[in-house]
């Protein structure tokens, strides 16, 4: 009885009201093993999921009754958390989320492949990783002779709005030349990336298609925050690709994704500083600068360093 | 005791912790350290951190002379810690620099010591004599460096001449807030061991031992696994204890902010000096004493086409903008070759060029602009050049040299070492006649030697220091050469330009009126008013900004147009010239 009272009174540990109120990832759907329940963490707190072979999903607490790795029937779960099936993801919130996450509209055309390209731990708060997911100066240190070669280091001047009509940051005619910008690329080529900011912990990144130029492919990172510095990082990616098998497209991007890990780690401190004086921009850093701005408006403090005011 | 402790040196390294092109990872008190020693044996002691976006330069690449970050490739300079290239912006980029912190750091005793702000000097340690000692390793260890201090004193150990007995007494010599001093006898033998427990947090230490004397071999070797059995020992109980205490907190270090002009994304240049090409630095040499020699190379495609005597604006990575004679003899389209003399008064151009400017950077650069065209219509033409003066004269000689057509090359210098692109000038064969060594007056003597017997037909092209080109001017006028056969290009204006007159500007074509202010130049007033206009030197003295004048009184200031020319009152150079009527009307 006090334990059930416990559990009903427990206040979350992100006090947050922002990020506490939004829809956060836990796992591809596709990964997810059926009618078994499954356990991660969600800002500090255990939180366990399932999956039906019907395709029901169901998100909750953890409690011990329900253990990972027991057999479960989702209909009968009570106490049980807001879910969303988005975009391969089960998504769930620990506050009272919107409606609706924010749109792909390319996710529904027909002809993309659609997968989970990796699911990656990394000791970093959230922010420092989108921001580096918008990032194109480091391509030719970090991602060598892939996204990025010397000598063309120049990142070129590029255009960042926030979104009339939707509360989100969008940065576009984005230029860098790349060696290998995906699997389907042969050789190098200047690549023109649109990203787009529409979460707090989310990026949608749209880059020329190597199989078809009149159209976009999309990379997404959805991050879910395990706590202030510590996330696990989805990547969603929606391409066109007749070609490649699951597995190469896969490796690429967690190639990619290997090569950023030790730098994100390395990033001191940990949590994203939103004091301006924190750190010195430079012109490439536009879109950073204004993640950094609409996070302080948000009035956003898990995961960051909120400036002194 | 941890109070005062960021007043005092600690150690934070061992000498030998820092071998050849090594980044240390090191910490004091909570605070991160980047060491590394440069090639020059300097030991640079850094926050570490980039002040771009934090990341830590320990596991950044030291080349040597600089420090490069992993993330970006912004690159730091030994000692000072400034960056010194942001390969994201090879044009644009600000005139400010982004200056890492950097701590104090000192080699004593086979350590590198450093504090946040030490007072006076690393201590003296008595007993202990440099280049004889033996270095024990750090030991790092999980408790607190008061507590290892006082476990330290208890610490019983072998001399080293005795160092597989048993019955050594030691004793206490000295003992400090972070040291302990112990000398170990076993019959005649004796050694001193010196420890000092540097803070590396409040709970973490790092035990670092050095001996008064140094051994080799297999005997080395055995003190030194004496000391580190006894040693690991010893922290294994100091940790036993600590695990059982209360952990303190661990320090938090306070990072300082950046100046509110880092803070800021810098804006777009508005200098209006468009830089589109992109190159890269192919090969840098040597080409003469003082003068480094750049190949430039296009990222994509070719280079734009030049003439001899064309120059280019290089975009310096410090923001400054230069301009440089393109050395190439004709079909050399591959690559521009700049020659840069080091300029001893150099604001941060020439400097920035031989210092810090390497293989395999990108620089931005303006097309090739020629305001010192050559004629080849002459009877003959007559090269003087004067030190780095020789730039664009030597693309001109190749030039004429290739067509098989009649000229001298003169080229005044200091000594043989100051002839830059030997190669070059040894193809040039008898055309080339090197004057050495020569004093003012003996320069003025030879000029008229060379001047003399002008035959209608014959052109001749300076470039040289003002001096030289001032009376090589005045003997040529003297000897009856025209305004016209003699070109010449200043490497900049030594005027003092007046800029207290205020006019008005019409612009034909344009249809439109400005108004220029003292203090600002028609050049400048143009752009405010969104009308482009190229420029290069913006100093009257290269020619890149010259107008056409249809009415008024030009007020000349630059040293790019003749004395016929200046009287002719039809052309402006706009970055420095003004005009002493109310208004004037120019051609554009």
């Amino acid at each position: 009885m006090i334990e059930l009272k416990e559990r009903t009174m427990k206040r979350p540990k992100c006090s947050d009201p922002v990020i506490l109120n939004l829809w956060h990832p836990l796992a591809a759907i596709s990964e997810t093993s059926p009618d078994i329940v499954n356990e991660t963490v969600l800002m500090e707190e255990r939180v366990s999921f399932a999956v039906g072979a019907d395709g029901a999903i169901a998100a909750w607490r953890s409690r011990p009754e329900l253990a990972p790795g027991d057999e479960v029937e989702i209909g009968a779960i009570e106490d049980v958390l807001p879910v969303k099936n988005a975009y391969g993801y089960l998504w769930t919130s620990l506050g009272t989320p919107p409606a609706d996450l924010f749109p792909i509209p390319e996710w529904d055309e027909p002809d993309r492949r659609r997968l989970n390209a990796a699911t990656i731990g990394v000791f970093v708060s959230a922010p420092r990783a989108i921001e580096n997911f918008l990032d194109m100066g480091h391509f030719p240190y970090v991602h060598t002779d892939i996204l990025g070669a010397e000598p063309h280091t120049e990142v070129k001047e590029y255009d960042v709005d926030i979104s009339a009509d939707r509360d989100e940051i969008i940065a576009t005619r984005c230029r860098f030349y790349q060696p290998m910008a995906s699997t389907a690329a042969q050789g190098g080529m200047e690549v023109e990336y649109i990203y787009r900011v529409p979460h707090p912990y989310c990026s949608v990144l749209y880059k020329s298609s190597p199989a078809d130029e009149s159209r976009l492919d999309v990379i997404a990172i959805f991050l879910q925050p395990v706590d202030q510095e510590h996330v696990r990082a989805h990547m969603m990616l929606c391409v066109l690709d007749e070609r490649s098998e699951d597995k190469v497209i896969k490796r690429f991007q967690q190639t990619i994704f290997g090569q950023d890990k030790p730098i994100l780690e390395n990033q001191y401190p940990k949590r994203l500083p939103l004091d301006p004086r924190a750190e010195t921009p430079i012109r490439a850093d536009k879109s950073a600068i204004a993640y950094r701005r609409w996070l302080s408006q948000k009035g956003v403090t898990y995961g960051v360093i909120p400036a002194a005011t | 005791m941890l109070d005062t402790a960021k007043n005092r040196w600690h150690p934070i390294a061992a000498a030998h912790d820092l071998p050849f092109r090594h980044v240390f990872h090191a910490q004091l008190l909570g605070r991160e350290f980047a060491v590394w020693r440069a090639d020059d044996g300097y030991v640079n002691v850094w926050e570490n951190r980039c002040l771009h976006r934090g990341v830590r330069l320990s596991i950044g690449i030291n080349d040597g002379r600089e420090l490069k970050c992993q993330y970006h490739g912004w690159r730091y300079a030994n000692r000072t810690a400034g960056c010194t290239y942001i390969p994201a912006h090879p044009a644009d980029a600000p005139a400010r620099t982004i200056t890492n912190r950097t701590f104090p750091s000192a080699e004593r005793y086979g350590l590198v010591w450093s504090a946040e702000e030490p007072e006076g000097e690393v201590p003296d340690v008595s007993g202990l004599t440099e280049g004889q000692l033996l270095v024990l390793r750090g030991i790092p260890v999980n408790a607190p460096a008061d507590r290892l201090v006082e476990r330290l004193k208890s610490y019983r150990f072998q001399p080293n001449d005795r160092i597989d007995g048993e019955a050594a007494a030691v004793t206490l010599e000295a003992e400090g807030e972070f040291s302990v001093a112990l000398r170990a006898r076993d019959g005649s033998a004796k050694t001193l061991c010196v420890f000092f427990v540097q803070p590396v947090d409040s709970n973490r230490s790092v035990i670092r031992g050095v001996l008064d004397r140094d051994a080799e071999g297999a005997h080395r070797l055995s003190i030194l696994r004496h000391h580190n059995e006894r040693l690991s020992a010893l922290r294994d109980a100091a940790e036993r204890q600590a695990a059982k205490e209360p952990a303190p907190p661990p320090i938090d270090p306070t990072f300082e902010r950046v100046s509110i002009e880092l803070s800021e994304m810098p804006e777009l240049a508005a200098h209006g000096r468009k830089a589109s090409l992109r190159v890269q630095v192919a090969r840098k040499w040597k080409a003469a004493e003082g003068i480094a020699a750049f190949e430039l190379k296009p990222l994509k495609g070719l280079l734009p086409t030049f003439q001899p005597g064309a120059h280019i604006d290089v975009h310096l990575p410090n923001g400054l903008i230069r301009q440089y004679s393109i050395i190439n003899g004709p079909g050399e389209s591959e690559s521009y070759i700049i020659g840069v003399k080091l300029e001893p008064e150099s604001k941060g151009g020439s400097s920035v060029l031989h210092e810090t400017v390497r293989e395999g950077d990108i620089l931005a650069i303006s097309e090739p602009r020629n305001n010192f065209p050559l004629r080849r219509d002459s009877i003959k033409t007559l090269f003087i050049a004067g030190g780095i003066g020789i730039t664009p004269l030597l693309a001109m000689a190749q030039a004429l040299h290739h067509s098989g057509l009649p000229h001298e090359l003169h080229y005044f210098a200091q000594g043989k070492e100051q002839l830059a692109f030997q190669d070059r000038l040894e193809l040039l064969r008898d055309a080339l006649t090197p004057h050495l060594g020569l004093s003012p007056a003996e320069t003025g003597a030879r000029l008229r030697e060379l001047l003399t017997g002008y035959r209608q037909g014959m052109q001749v092209y300076l470039c040289g220091p003002g001096p030289m080109l001032e009376a090589a001017r005045q003997i040529a006028s003297v000897l009856g050469w025209p305004e016209t056969a003699v070109h010449f290009e200043y490497f900049k204006n030594t005027n003092k330009i007046d800029d207290s007159s205020s006019f008005e500007v019409a612009l034909a074509r344009s249809c439109v009126t400005l108004q220029v202010p003292a203090g600002k130049t028609i050049l400048e007033v143009m752009r405010e008013n969104g009308l482009d206009m190229p420029s290069s030197c913006e100093q009257g003295a290269c020619g890149t900004c010259m107008a056409t004048v249809i009415e008024g009184e030009p007020d000349h200031q630059d040293v790019y147009l003749n004395e016929a020319e200046k009287r002719s009152g039809t052309k402006i150079m706009t970055c420095v010239s003004r005009a002493k009527s109310a208004r004037l009307v120019l051609d554009l």
